[in-house]
């Protein structure tokens, strides 16, 4: 049982409020967000898991070297995205697939990346949201410069919310372990950068528990570097959207980093090279099963009256995103050899370039039948 | 206007000039503030651009790079200082994993104009990791470029180059050659960074090294000079990547080279020069290429450094071997 007394909650498992005094101020936020924004909510989450569960799929048939699933984490990363500012910039790790929908990324690029046509797939200068990256934990340094760089620009605590900024950087239970984190804790408690460490907690590295990475709540580590934090019912998207609105905000104004664990749980593999059955317990799988964040939602927003005709129309945006997503992915080509060239330097560099002349003469002295 | 400086106090120039001349230039290291880094080469830089653009950063080497890259990524152009060699491996997956593949990963929409600065190499009597050369690491890996300057003078320009460049720099300064003196020319316009440069004639043997290896072959040019030897000396000044133009325009005349370096011999830049020079001045050499370096070994005590170095006999031995084919 991973929720501890400090979980905070707005979304019962059964789809109903809970109140406390505790969560009262993340009540009033949530009680100002209208019937569109929680369809918007919803519509993420479901749409987002038809293109996990397809883009799975893909791998099984062959067209995807791997597929990361974050089956069972939509709520976590919807509503925290959803709590960023447009001016906001994010950091992901490798699994924040509803986050990159959310701001913008198209996903055939993240199935690009799993195809093995790139390993970037978008400008992130665009989006604000960087490039997935696959060396668990380094991106949380990258952030928190990022977050220095704010301040030295001196765009935040100037008192507006609308312009000030911050950045969120996403990693996991397994990758709290790793050196980087804990010196990005260190860096960006002592700058006092605007950055918000979310912690998403699925409860197992590939097949290691979290108990192995931590005797305490994960929580408690950035406790630990003196910075205040949060532990939150992972799978309810009410409370992931406002202890992170809240905590932006914290950090946009000056008030230095902010650290969220959401407690959540991978439904699905680490990837598709994966065998959960060897490491976890059905019994485990069916309570997290019942505390699916989705299902959860759903009951909120049919106890608030939502039609049928919604559900339905969203579920149908899922299998035609699903389906949309087959049809490119069978359409991607290869790269072309430029990419392996072209922009391993800014400047001009002679290795690069007599290497990619070489390789072009090289093929050319086939005449066309290599 | 011209001014006789050490290394230190001309790189000390260089990263001022550069602060002067772009505000996102930012320094970032250990000590570096306050005190003016261990070896006092950003002294003076705190007070006059100020704790936000001088960072005495936590004890964190990985933390500093890291740092540095999402610096990069807001438009900033960090000089990162390792306070030394054998410190900069904390932050070898930062450095070789996302600094040297961001430019690639992220295909033209961002460029990573980040100089990590790593005091390097022995003849300081130091203890443990505080004399190694650790080049090959770097030169080895695409997307850095790695830079040595021999001189005051090089130490000045080329800081500022590293800078100026769009592409992550490894920026090796040889311990060694931070005090002597010599003329800096702030107005000259400087070679370009990566061109290796002849720094003195000859006609029998071609010596080749970089860092403080370079006054060491000028003084065996001396003795060999002394000895009716005439040895062309070469200094690299870039180690990736190298410009072979020099060296193999040297050996196509003297059909002799001796590459010479601190760092261990096994997998080493020298032993890319040896093989580049065989493949592409096959028919000029009279004798293998020849390489004098550390010995394949833990840097030794420092009682041992003087053995463990080459010096001015082991040149000069190489020297010999080379001209008796």
């Amino acid at each position: 049982m991973p929720y501890t007394e400090a979980t905070l909650q707005l979304l019962s498992t059964d789809g109903t409020l809970v109140e406390s005094d505790r969560t009262a101020e993340y009540r009033a936020l949530v009680d100002r967000l209208t019937d569109d924004h929680l369809r918007l909510f919803y519509r993420e989450m479901v749409t987002t898991r038809r293109f996990d569960i397809e883009a799975g799929n893909l791998q099984r048939q062959g067209q995807l070297a791997l597929w990361i699933p974050s089956l069972g984490q939509e709520a976590a990363q919807v509503g925290s995205a959803f709590a960023t500012r447009p001016q906001d910039t994010i950091f992901p790790s490798y699994r924040e697939h509803s986050i990159a929908r959310i701001r913008g990324i198209d996903p055939i690029h993240i199935i690009e990346l799993l195809r093995g046509v790139t390993n970037g797939g978008w400008n992130p200068n665009d989006s604000k949201f960087r490039l997935y990256t696959l060396v668990l934990g380094t991106q949380t340094l990258h952030a928190t410069g990022y977050a220095m760089g704010i301040q030295f620009d001196g765009k935040v605590a100037t008192g507006d919310v609308a312009t000030d900024e911050a950045c969120i950087v996403y990693f996991g239970d397994g990758s709290s372990s790793e050196g980087d984190v804990n010196e990005a804790l260190v860096f960006a408690q002592s700058y006092q950068a605007p950055q918000v460490f979310f912690l998403q907690n699925n409860q197992y590295a590939i097949s290691v528990p979290v108990s192995r990475q931590s005797r305490s709540p994960l929580y408690l580590r950035g406790e630990g570097f003196g910075i205040e934090s949060y532990q939150i019912d992972g799978n309810d998207v009410l409370i992931s959207y406002a202890v992170t609105r809240l905590a932006m905000d914290a950090a946009r104004s000056g008030d230095g980093p902010r650290f969220i664990e959401a407690q959540t749980y991978r439904l699905g593999a680490h990837t598709t090279s994966d065998d959960p059955t060897k490491y976890r317990e059905s019994s485990e799988e069916e309570y997290w099963k019942q505390r699916d964040p989705i299902a959860r939602f759903e009951k909120y927003l049919r106890f608030r009256g939502e039609s049928d005709g919604f559900f339905e129309q969203v579920r149908q945006e899922g299998e035609d995103l699903a389906s949309d997503i087959r049809r490119r992915t069978l359409e991607l080509t290869p790269p072309s050899v430029d990419v392996m060239f072209d922009h391993v330097y800014t400047d001009e560099h002679p290795v690069t370039a007599a290497q990619k002349k070489w390789l072009q003469e090289y093929e050319a002295s086939f005449g066309g039948h290599a | 206007m011209s001014e006789n400086l050490s290394m230190a106090k001309a790189i000390n120039f260089g990263l001022q000039s550069a602060m002067r001349e772009d505000s996102k230039v930012v320094l970032m290291g250990e000590d570096i503030g306050t005190l003016g880094g261990v070896f006092r080469v950003t002294e003076g830089l705190k007070n006059e651009f100020g704790e936000n653009r001088v960072l005495d950063t936590p004890l964190a080497e990985s933390g500093i790079v890291g740092t540095a890259i999402g610096l990069a990524m807001r438009g900033y152009r960090p000089v990162c200082e390792i306070q030394f060699d054998g410190f900069v491996f904390p932050a070898f997956d930062q450095i070789v994993s996302q600094l040297a593949k961001q430019t690639s990963r992220h295909q033209g929409s961002q460029a990573f104009p980040v100089v990590i600065r790593i005091p390097y190499g022995g003849h300081i009597g130091a203890v443990e990791h505080h004399q190694e050369s650790p080049e090959a690491y770097f030169a080895h890996t695409a997307g850095l470029r790695v830079v040595s300057p021999a001189t005051p003078s090089d130490g000045y320009h080329m800081i500022r180059q590293a800078i100026r460049s769009n592409d992550p720099v490894i920026f090796l300064e040889p311990k060694a050659r931070y005090w002597p003196k010599g003329d800096v020319d702030f107005e000259a316009t400087p070679a370009p960074m990566h061109q290796s440069r002849v720094v003195r004639t000859g006609t029998d043997v071609t010596v080749v090294g970089h860092g403080a290896m370079v006054a060491m072959l000028l003084d065996a040019a001396e003795v060999a000079a002394g000895e009716g030897v005439s040895l062309e000396v070469i200094d690299l000044r870039s180690l990736s990547p190298i410009d072979y133009a020099p060296i193999l325009a040297s050996v196509e005349k003297t059909g002799r080279l001796v590459v010479a370096q601190e760092a261990p011999g096994q997998a080493s830049v020298g032993s890319e020069i040896a093989a580049t020079v065989a493949e592409r001045a096959y028919y000029f050499l009279e004798a293998p290429v020849l390489r004098v370096s550390g010995f394949d070994t833990p840097f030794p005590p420092a009682n041992l450094e003087g053995t463990y170095l080459p010096d001015v006999d082991r040149i000069l031995d190489a020297v010999d071997r080379a001209r008796g084919f």
